[in-house]
């Protein structure tokens, strides 16, 4: 089951810096371990995460095998106006979750 | 005249000295030369031939961990972030994982500072590297040594 869970404040002051905290439930499966029977595990790994404030992207980050499961992405961003933060996990064997927040400027 | 006391207790210090030394997580040293170059060939996939100096970069990570399968990394970089001068990309580089890469993280000036707090899994102990892209196209760097007593990734033949 894909699941997200996004943390940011409701509302803020224009132009004051917000701390945003993303963690997406995924187990990050490197691609190097084996089974008990020395079969590899394919990769299944969480591949980009982009927010986009009104549209307006403005952040990404490019995930690798070397970050740990369960990501926890945490960032800042300008508060500039009212409207939705849109966060997009896109990873391997077509996974795609997309959360949105609504956030109040003042 | 060595007494069987001092003997004993001699012999139990030397004992832990040596199980505290080997307790470290190791790797075998010609994979470490090879991931050390892909390190370095990763390193110049990003920066090219550009000089990469050190400072503005802050790169936090605890200096012993437990379990390399979840460590708290953040990176801080010092920049106005306005349009003139802000921090383009960040990239984070490990020294002796399978993979070189950790993260790539893309932002600008609305990002407000620029910095990331994450998670990552390290393979052993090793050094870990931070570099910035500034608006300017200069790189600055910053790494951190880890100790790491159990490894993420046991499967692949560490031991």
């Amino acid at each position: 089951m894909a699941r997200a869970v996004v943390t940011l404040p409701a509302q803020a002051r224009r132009g004051e810096i917000i701390e945003i905290k993303t963690l997406a439930a995924h187990p990050m499966e490197t691609g190097f371990r084996r089974t008990q029977l020395g079969e590899l595990i394919p990769r299944d790994i969480i591949r980009r995460f982009v927010c986009t404030y009104n549209g307006a992207e403005v952040f990404r980050v490019d995930l690798h095998p070397a970050v740990a499961a369960n990501p926890l992405i945490a960032f800042t961003t300008v508060a500039t106006e009212s409207g939705t933060i849109a966060f997009q996990w896109v990873g391997d064997n077509g996974y795609s979750v997309t959360e949105t927040a609504s956030i109040r400027v003042e | 005249m060595t007494t069987r006391r001092e003997f004993l207790v001699l012999a139990c210090g030397a004992a832990s000295i040596t199980a505290a030394t080997t307790a470290k997580a190791q790797i075998d040293p010609n994979q470490q030369a090879l991931r050390k170059a892909a390190m370095q060939d990763a390193l110049r996939r990003v920066v090219g031939d550009a000089p990469v100096r050190r400072g503005r970069v802050k790169l936090q990570l605890p200096p012993l961990i437990d379990n390399g399968n979840s460590v708290p990394l953040s990176v801080a970089v010092e920049s106005p972030m306005t349009a003139a001068d802000h921090v383009r990309a960040i990239h984070v580089f490990t020294e002796k994982n399978p993979l070189p890469d950790v993260v790539s993280v893309t932002l600008g000036p609305r990002a407000g500072r620029a910095g990331l707090s994450t998670r990552v899994r390290l393979a052993d102990t090793q050094t870990v590297l931070a570099v910035a892209q500034l608006s300017d196209g200069s790189f600055w760097s910053d790494s951190a040594d880890v100790v790491v007593t159990l490894s993420a990734c046991l499967e692949e033949g560490l031991i």
